[in-house]
């Protein structure tokens, strides 16, 4: 088991695109790290030189203290599981775990014991004899996980594994590759682009955005402490509100309308007058009747989703969510909202990032 | 992939793929080599590995007069005849197999399968296994020594249709639907969205049935008698007379250069047509 | 498959299919059934009547010795070309496929040889192995090689085997590069990962997965061998010498040429096609099998 460290590591194509671009990060021994981001931002691509798979243009990668630049995939002591699952389609399920152990010349009866604990640990051992094409999704899966087990490596590897299985299977996968996790103990490095995927797996999150990190933190920092508005709309759903505001005073914050709302000057470092952008989480809004002088939601549309119903509509001239408690009556057209200071946000309008005090 | 690569592993592709490349080209080397000397420096075996100066005279001779002996047609009239063999064969192909898939797909009617298997069928009838029954037939019509004989009977395409048909089979319905409800019968249908939608099919389809038309061996060889139907691929071997001293060689080699010039330069400016005709008539 | 939208018309279909049925029964129905009659019937000695003998002309055909000689060297034929151009096609296509430079002007300098006609591939390696001005004859001379395809049957058809490979390696390595650009790029990468060295990594996975690719091709490769290269026999040898280079087909050709035994000729047509009735179906039966892999 080992930590990754990577330092100013950069990723330029031929065609002169840069798909990484200079970033460090550390990813401690025994964490499970999710790297989460948009398609295109460059988080695959991380993966793929951590792995080995993409050499580097720059920067340093270091795997459990070795520096890996040069080194080979084989030799980086690091399994992956491939988003379609590469399993070799010729080779029986025990045959494709036992592969790279016999690659490596381990004994017979140590990989018969290894492939056969793996499948005990992923329930696939009916299988053994099967060729991949005669296997579901689900269990595709856990022979691609399998595969990666009986290599007991220093890091896994995972690029969106579940991004190919329907949306029960994904929710099932995903608690059995957490509570594997718990298990085994070992540095996990997981892709996806679904934030509630990054939400219940990682210890920690790391939001990518066009090459360079937005943000890393645990999935609760991320969420309620986002460094920027991209961090800010990418994680929770429905996205936060954002909209413009000026600091009337120290831990007010006015709106377009004149009306305003309380947020924590001792956190958030803007001066007055300045001109900022609000983020309030449409479920951290409460509504009350209307009254002047409050800011004042028009909604327009509702959306029933059960539990909760969302009402979009207009606040102040910008477009507004408001995720409330769904009961039986229809709220009235117009609403009085307010936050708790700790809830509202402040962003810089230009930069985008948060004002947060360091 | 970051993999160590030691200096062997890394030029050996470019071994291998040069060494290939020089194979192949080199027997066209040769002959564009030959077709630059003097007969004598032919016929005794006197060429090198550069040029000679007769480059000029060779072709303008074998062009526009032919050789002494075997056959004295001039190859310009070969050359002729075997663009019009290979452009009525293409051509003749592609309409024929388009509208025998066009009616397979787009309608139903008794005797539809029979009319697709009956197609299907001539794939494992090829020209050799039925040579001289089907000579007889063309010599019955009068049509040996015609353009006629020697195309018509090439022009039936199982491939092309099968491969039309697929084609056919992945236009959505909805197309269909779609021109259905703006008036369009099947012939507006056909020309208006169709064809269009069929252009690199043809187009790819077209760069190998003109091969396979300029190519052809057997089939002229029986049609044709008179020097002045021959094609260039009969003509060139009508030069070569295997157990005497005639063969000018000088001149069978420009010959081949000409004979495999312009199906060759097809090939090459025409790549990506030509992979996507290839493997999918295969398919 | 089944199609909802389409077009009525009762005439219309049979219309457009009428210029393909033509043909088909013209050239290719009539004279196949023709074959078959025909090689059920025998001329007597002068040409002057015919009788219906039933499979007789097939019970000659079956103790020809002859026969048997050209089904020999057609086998032979057919099996050394296959097997030269299918491992040159592969090993060209496995090194054309690596990321390297200059990929792309390797493979158009490799795939025009499909382009030049047999015959005329035939004259060219003719040209070159011509024993009395041959380039290459006379440094096989010179190294004591006592070469001459138009004596020598053995050499004859080493002369045609390379002509026809030589042709052929272009198509082969055309469709092992589609058979190698159709496995993932990240099985290959997973067996990096899991440590197999690039020679390993070939054999115990490119290869395995290349094997439909090869078989379908060593088919087709076949029937090549059987049907087009007759311009390259014609052209080089002629069948000679002393037949050692008269496959099936040309047998077919110099038979009927001659005219005395159209029977005979007809009942090695018939032969033939069931040989291609048979290489037919292995290739279809093999498609469905390609299509649930």
């Amino acid at each position: 088991m080992a930590s990754v460290v990577l330092e100013a590591v950069r990723k330029v194509y031929a065609g002169g695109v840069e798909a990484v671009k200079g970033l460090s990060l550390t990813i401690p021994d025994g964490s499970f790290t999710v790297l989460l981001g948009p398609s295109g931002c460059g988080k695959s691509t991380l993966l793929r030189m951590i792995a080995g798979l993409e050499e580097i243009s720059g920067g340093a990668i270091t795997i459990g203290g070795k520096k890996v630049n040069d080194v080979e995939p084989s030799e980086r002591d690091i399994a992956m599981v491939f988003q379609n699952y590469a399993l070799y389609p010729h080779m029986s399920v025990y045959d494709n775990m036992a592969y790279g152990l016999r690659n490596r010349g381990t004994a017979k009866e140590e990989i018969e014991r290894r492939v056969a604990e793996a499948a005990r640990m992923l329930a696939i051992e009916p299988y053994l004899q099967r060729k991949p094409r005669a296997l579901s999704g689900g269990q595709r899966q856990r022979v691609a996980m399998g595969r990666a087990i009986v290599r007991e490596p220093a890091a896994f590897l995972f690029d969106e594994p579940l991004s190919n299985l329907d949306a029960k299977l994904r929710v099932q996968m995903r608690l059995e590759i957490r509570k594997l996790h718990n298990r085994l103990k070992a540095t996990s490095i997981f892709v996806t682009h679904d934030q509630v995927e990054a939400m219940t797996l990682a210890d920690q999150v790391v939001v990518m955005n066009s090459g360079k990190i937005e943000q890393t933190g645990t999935p609760l920092e991320i969420y309620r402490r986002p460094a920027s508005k991209f961090v800010a709309t990418f994680i929770g759903s429905p996205a936060m509100n954002l909209f413009p505001g000026t600091i009337a005073a120290p831990g007010k914050v006015t709106l377009a309308d004149g009306t305003g709302f309380a947020y924590d000057a001792n956190v958030f470092d803007a001066k007055p007058g300045a001109k900022v952008e609000i983020g309030l989480r449409p479920e951290d809004a409460k509504a009350s009747v209307a009254a002047p002088g409050r800011p004042k939601l028009v909604w327009e549309v509702t959306e029933e989703l059960g539990a909760t119903r969302l009402l979009h509509g207009m606040l102040a001239g910008s477009p507004f969510v408001l995720a409330m408690q769904a009961d039986i009556d229809t709220p009235a057209r117009e609403l009085a909202l307010e936050a708790t200071p700790e809830t509202v946000h402040i962003f810089d309008p230009e930069s985008g990032r948060s004002l947060r005090r360091a | 992939m970051v993999e160590r690569q030691t200096l062997f592993a890394r030029i050996l592709p470019h071994v291998v793929l040069i060494t290939g490349v020089c194979i192949v080209a080199f027997p066209v080397y040769l002959a564009l080599l030959a077709s630059t000397y003097d007969a004598a420096t032919v016929q005794t075996g006197q060429m090198t590995l550069l040029p000679g100066n007769q480059m000029l005279q060779n072709y303008e001779r074998i062009l526009f007069s032919g050789t002494n002996s075997t056959t004295r047609e001039p190859v310009g009239t070969m050359l002729m005849n075997s663009f019009i063999m290979a452009m009525v064969i293409a051509l003749g192909k592609i309409a024929i197999s388009l509208i025998s898939a066009y009616a397979i797909v787009f309608f139903r009617f008794p005797f539809r399968m029979a009319a697709f298997w009956l197609i299907f069928v001539t794939l494992m009838l090829p020209v050799e296994v039925r040579i001289y029954p089907t000579y007889k037939i063309v010599a019955d019509l009068q049509l040996l020594d015609t353009y006629t004989g020697l195309t018509l009977p090439l022009i039936a395409s199982a491939t092309a249709t099968l491969l039309f048909r697929q084609f056919f089979m992945t236009v959505p319905e909805e197309l269909v639907e779609a021109s259905k409800i703006d008036g369009a019968g099947p012939y507006k249908f056909f020309k208006d969205t169709l064809l269009p939608l069929s252009v690199t099919t043809m187009a790819a389809l077209f760069v190998i049935q003109f091969i396979y038309g300029w190519n052809q061996y057997l089939w002229p060889l029986l049609i044709t008698t008179r020097d002045n139907m021959q094609t260039i691929v009969i003509g060139i071997k009508k030069m070569i007379v295997t157990q005497d001293a005639l063969t000018e060689w000088q001149l069978a080699m420009a010959t081949a250069v000409l004979a495999l010039l312009p199906p060759v330069f097809v090939v090459v400016l025409m790549q990506k047509l030509f992979v996507k005709g290839l493997v999918e008539t295969e398919k | 498959m089944e199609r909802r939208a389409l077009f009525g018309g009762k005439l219309l279909p049979y219309t457009l299919l009428l210029p393909q049925f033509a043909i088909v029964v013209v050239f290719f129905y009539f004279p196949a059934g023709q074959a078959v009659w025909q090689s059920m019937l025998m001329e007597d000695a002068f040409g002057i009547s015919t009788e219906f003998v039933g499979f007789e002309n097939y019970q000659i055909l079956a103790a020809d010795p002859d026969y048997y000689k050209t089904m020999l060297t057609t086998a032979v034929f057919s099996i050394l070309v296959a097997f030269l151009s299918l491992s040159c096609g592969l090993l060209l296509a496995v090194m054309a496929d690596k990321q390297i430079k200059g990929a792309t002007i390797y493979k158009t300098m490799l795939i025009w040889p499909y382009a030049v006609a047999p015959a005329v591939a035939g004259v060219l390696w003719l040209f070159m192995f011509q024993p009395s001005l041959g380039m290459l004859a006379k440094m096989l001379r010179s190294w004591g090689v006592d070469w001459n395809p138009l004596l020598n049957g053995n050499h004859a058809m080493i002369l045609v085997v390379l002509a026809a490979t030589w042709k052929q390696i272009s198509y082969n390595f055309l469709f092992f590069l589609a058979g190698l650009a159709a496995i993932p790029k990240s099985v290959i990468e997973a067996a990096a990962i899991d440590g197999a060295r690039p020679m390993r990594r070939f054999w115990t996975i490119i290869f395995p997965l290349l094997s439909p690719t090869a078989f379908f091709l060593l088919v087709i490769n076949i029937v090549y061998v059987f049907f087009d290269t007759f311009g390259i026999i014609d052209s080089v040898t002629g069948g000679g010498p002393a037949g050692n280079t008269t496959t099936m087909v040309y047998k077919v050709y110099q038979d009927g040429k001659a005219g005395s035994n159209l029977g005979g000729s007809a009942a090695q047509s018939v032969v033939l096609m069931i040989i291609v009735i048979a290489l037919t179906a292995i290739q279809f039966k093999f498609v469905e099998r390609k299509v649930q892999y």
